[in-house]
């Protein structure tokens, strides 16, 4: 099977298969206005972004027409294309970065993962004012880091609508793994919808774009085949609590297409290779609110890089990353072509493209998988931390039947940890089990909050477990899990243990749909306030049903285990359902810092923080 | 027969989820349900507790001068909702029945409006004009008036109060409860379900019923429960915002009310088919 260019469809046909395909040539439109040229130096294939490097950049921002699904739209660009330009650049260069906007209202960009001083963030209201119509913003910083990142607006929706951006940063000493071939894969998606539109139909109805409800008929299926009793208790603390099993994503295929280097499925975006290359992807999720599985069928996947980050090489099959995340991927390709496919969380469409010999070859692509529901672990998380352990390994977790009284009754917390006090090192070498609700989780903001949370850092989310088992996959297929991503020696600099720990709780009301921190959106929060240099533990637990990527600017997130293992650097952190998480941090740069979800709907919902480091 | 079915379905629909959310409501009194709602424990953690006092305009390295990020948490939202907008076949009227809102999250102001047109004449219409406040997290306070105006009969304006928003099990539930002049008092109840038959096929059971305080001889509105609508309404949704419907209501009217239309000649129930649209913007 092959997908080429869609065949000519009966109008009647359309619809759908076109919004998940696009427009095999979509993107934006061929005239460029001649500054546009003047400032892109590199060359513009379809779907390859061009290529800037050197010490000074200039981009222009401006408003451009595109065409991804049959309608012309006006999206917001850097330089003319989508993605925007990939900069190359060296670590421990000074850069200059100018940047000019030719759009009639503020803008900014923000340098994804980047330690830099605050002022130069690029967060309007937080680090500076933003660029303003017509102004050129000089950004200036010295690159301390090398690895893969991406920039994007942190303005309004303008990141929704086109302004996003491959960073890469070449390490002074060299590429530790030697790759012939070396593709930046950023994913996106794309919506005709003005996004304040999107947002406001989520306003009024939350469940909008979510077409895969459970339905009377798929409630007749499960009788038949569980009987009435089982039928009625798989749905009674759903519907008893209103929460949807199948609210894994608040948009969907129905509103988005999924592009893959800024090229729809049916344009099928290709790398090539030759035959015994080793072949470096640095896949960057630069969508605006979906979550993406990624596999190569055929190939196994050696990340080596997470969040630009050197981790220790581990192989997979399978990997889920949320907007915000990267992941530096090694393959080595031996037949003529495969399919890079990246099915969205909801399994309502994908982005694609192929890894090919030569231009042209296509390799089969999988369909979707079918919709799995959430857990009553995703909802109310693990009777104890013990069977959080033993039964959330990849392949046994099970605990949608569990009944919930029992799991009150295991509601085992460990008071012998004091949280948030000042005390000797010793009670803080791991993180407070004790749960501790904000008084503000109680109001009208939050839906639900966890009493029972799961700490352990292996469970590869819904619709990724079991997959062997579910006939999905085949026997032996690995998914990427946090527990699996350990930063190579010498990554982790900072051995002190945390001074101080800090709780927060990511909540939610999905029916209003509002998101906050501690049940407190943006507008009324306050800043936390962190001491420079201090080492300090943060503390995340998720009160909702959705997977939060988590972004903290201007310094490292530091993964730990729930024994208080430090294991990976990141700059973005998926929190999953009904998890409990922690990670340490030394905010090494004074200023104010932006901390958010980075689904994009989240954040400008209110799940959005601001840090003081002083 | 068929409708007689439906009726009784429709009224077991209702009867079995007001069971389910008394139970519900039951639990979370007992604190076996302490996942959702309630209110805060004494020692429950202070959210501000790490800002050291400084806040999003004050402390080093704000930006001066006002706030300029405002997030979607402080923007305004306005929506309008044709819940039913029909015709009915027996009584050859057309019933509009729309909800509007302009507002936060949490504070909104709502309109609701709901009339009957036959003949190229408003016949009679209930408008209310209400200030919207969370209550928790499913349901709304509403606080305002309601302007009732009869073509035939004497308008009357009411103080409202009422809850509106979303019980356990999926019933949308809107409660309201009237003051009106010369010691006037209503009830009006209306519950809703949405059972997806597909993805695109709904099936909407709906009831609604009136109680007042006393006799409205003008209007012919007896005192105690005054009138009863039990509807089932199948849309399809081209869109989840535009939905053609067919359906079925029964209305029954009760008490005095009931006197008052037999002694006018007219009947005191009757089943009626209905095609109509739902959409909202």
């Amino acid at each position: 099977m092959t997908h080429g260019f869609p065949r000519p469809k009966q109008p009647w046909q359309l619809g759908r298969r076109r919004f998940v395909q696009g427009l095999a040539a979509g993107g934006v439109l061929a005239a460029t206005p001649s500054w546009v040229q003047s400032a892109v130096k590199g060359s513009t294939a379809l779907g390859s972004a061009p290529v800037l490097s050197g010490r000074e950049i200039d981009l222009v921002i401006a408003e451009t027409p595109v065409n991804f699904t049959g309608v012309t739209r006006m999206a917001t660009t850097i330089n003319g294309s989508i993605p925007a330009p990939t900069l190359r650049l060296r670590e421990g260069d000074e850069v200059t970065i100018r940047v000019t906007n030719r759009l009639p209202v503020a803008t900014s960009i923000h340098w994804h993962g980047i330690l830099l001083p605050y002022e130069m963030d690029g967060v309007p209201g937080i680090s500076f004012n933003g660029i303003a119509p017509g102004e050129t913003f000089v950004y200036r910083f010295t690159l301390r880091q090398s690895g893969t990142y991406w920039y994007h607006s942190h303005s309004g929706f303008q990141e929704m609508t086109g302004m996003y951006g491959a960073l890469i940063i070449e390490p002074r000493a060299g590429e530790r793994h030697r790759a012939d071939q070396d593709y930046v894969v950023q994913l996106s998606d794309w919506t005709d919808e003005d996004p304040m539109r999107a947002f406001s139909k989520l306003k009024v109805q939350s469940d909008v774009y979510n077409f895969n409800q459970p339905t009377f008929f798929d409630f007749t299926a499960d009788v038949s085949k569980l009987g009435l009793q089982a039928a009625l208790e798989k749905r009674q603390m759903w519907n008893q609590m209103r929460m949807n099993p199948t609210d894994l994503a608040d948009l969907s295929a129905a509103t988005l297409t999924f592009l893959m280097n800024g090229t729809t499925p049916a344009g099928n975006w290709s790398g090539l290779f030759q035959r015994g290359d080793r072949v470096r992807l640095r896949f960057i999720n630069a969508t605006s609110n979906s979550f993406y599985d990624v596999r190569v069928p055929g190939l196994q996947l050696t990340v080596i890089q997470a969040d630009g980050q050197d981790v220790e090489p581990v192989t997979v099959d399978e990997f889920r990353f949320g907007p915000g995340e990267t992941y530096d991927v090694m393959v080595e390709p031996r037949d003529d072509a495969y399919t890079i496919f990246a099915q969205s969380i909801d399994r309502s469409g994908y982005a694609r493209g192929t890894l090919t010999v030569r231009q042209g070859l296509t390799a089969p692509v999988p369909e979707p998988d079918p919709v799995e529901w959430l857990t009553m672990a995703d909802m109310m998380g693990a009777m104890s931390h013990s069977t959080g352990h033993e039964g959330m390994n990849q392949g046994s977790m099970n605990m949608g039947t569990m009944d919930h009284s029992q799991m009150h009754g295991g509601m085992a917390m460990d008071h012998s940890m004091h949280g948030t006090q000042n005390g000797a090192d010793h009670q803080l070498a791991k993180p407070s089990s004790t749960i501790r609700h904000a008084r503000t989780e109680y109001g009208a903001s939050v839906d639900m909050r966890v009493d029972t949370p799961r700490t352990n850092l292996d469970d590869p989310g819904i619709g990724l477990r079991n997959l062997s088992q579910r006939g999905l996959r085949p026997q032996g297929h690995r998914v990427l899990t946090l527990a699996d991503l350990k930063s190579i020696d010498g990554v982790l600099d900072d051995r002190r243990p945390p001074a101080r720990e800090l709780e927060l709780h990511l909540t939610g009301n999905m029916e209003r749909y509002s998101w906050s921190f501690d049940g407190l959106e943006f507008g009324k929060s306050t800043p936390v306030s962190l001491r420079h240099n201090e080492r300090v533990r943060i503390i995340l637990q998720n009160d909702t049903m959705m997977t939060h990527p988590m972004h903290l600017h201007g310094m490292w997130s530091e993964l730990e285990t729930d024994q208080g293992e430090l294991r990976v650097r990141r700059h973005t952190i998926p929190v999953q359902p009904a998890q409990r998480i922690s990670y340490l941090t030394t905010p090494h740069d004074l200023g104010r810092w932006a901390w958010h979800c980075h689904l994009l709907f989240h954040m400008d919902a209110g799940m959005f923080r601001e840090v003081v480091v002083s | 027969m068929k409708l007689n079915t439906m009726k009784y379905l429709t009224t077991l629909v209702f009867t079995v989820g007001a069971l389910q959310v008394n139970t519900v409501l039951a639990q979370m009194d007992h604190g076996e349900m302490q996942t959702q709602g309630g209110s805060a424990p004494a020692n429950a953690r202070d959210p501000h507790a790490y800002s050291d006092g400084y806040t999003l305009t004050e402390g080093p390295y704000a930006q001066p001068g006002p706030r300029q990020l405002k997030l979607a948490d402080e923007h305004a939202f306005w929506s309008v909702l044709s819940d039913r907008l029909e015709y009915q076949e027996d009584s050859d009227s057309t019933v509009y029945d729309i909800q509007a809102w302009y507002g936060t999250t949490y504070d909104r102001f709502v309109i609701k409006a709901e009339g009957d047109i036959a003949d190229g004449t408003l016949e009679e219409s209930s408008t209310d004009l209400l200030w919207g406040h969370a209550l928790n997290a499913y349901f709304d306070t509403q606080l305002g008036v309601r302007l009732d105006q009869y073509n035939e009969g004497e308008d009357r304006q009411w103080l409202a109060f009422g809850v509106q928003g979303l019980a356990p099990y999926w019933f949308e539930l809107d409660v309201t409860a009237y003051v009106g002049d010369d010691g006037r008092t209503a009830l009006s109840a209306e519950a809703e379900y949405e059972l997806l038959l597909t993805q695109r096929l709904i099936l909407q059971p709906r009831a609604e019923l009136n109680l007042y305080g006393k006799d409205d001889l003008d209007n012919r509105l007896g005192s105690g429960l005054s009138d009863l609508a039990l509807g089932l309404r199948l849309r399809y949704e081209f869109s989840r915002q535009f939905s053609p419907y067919i359906g079925v209501e029964w209305t029954d009217t009760y008490g005095d009310t009931a006197d008052y239309r037999r002694a006018a000649g007219q009947d005191t129930s009757g089943t009626q088919f209905v095609a109509g649209l739902r959409f909202w913007f």
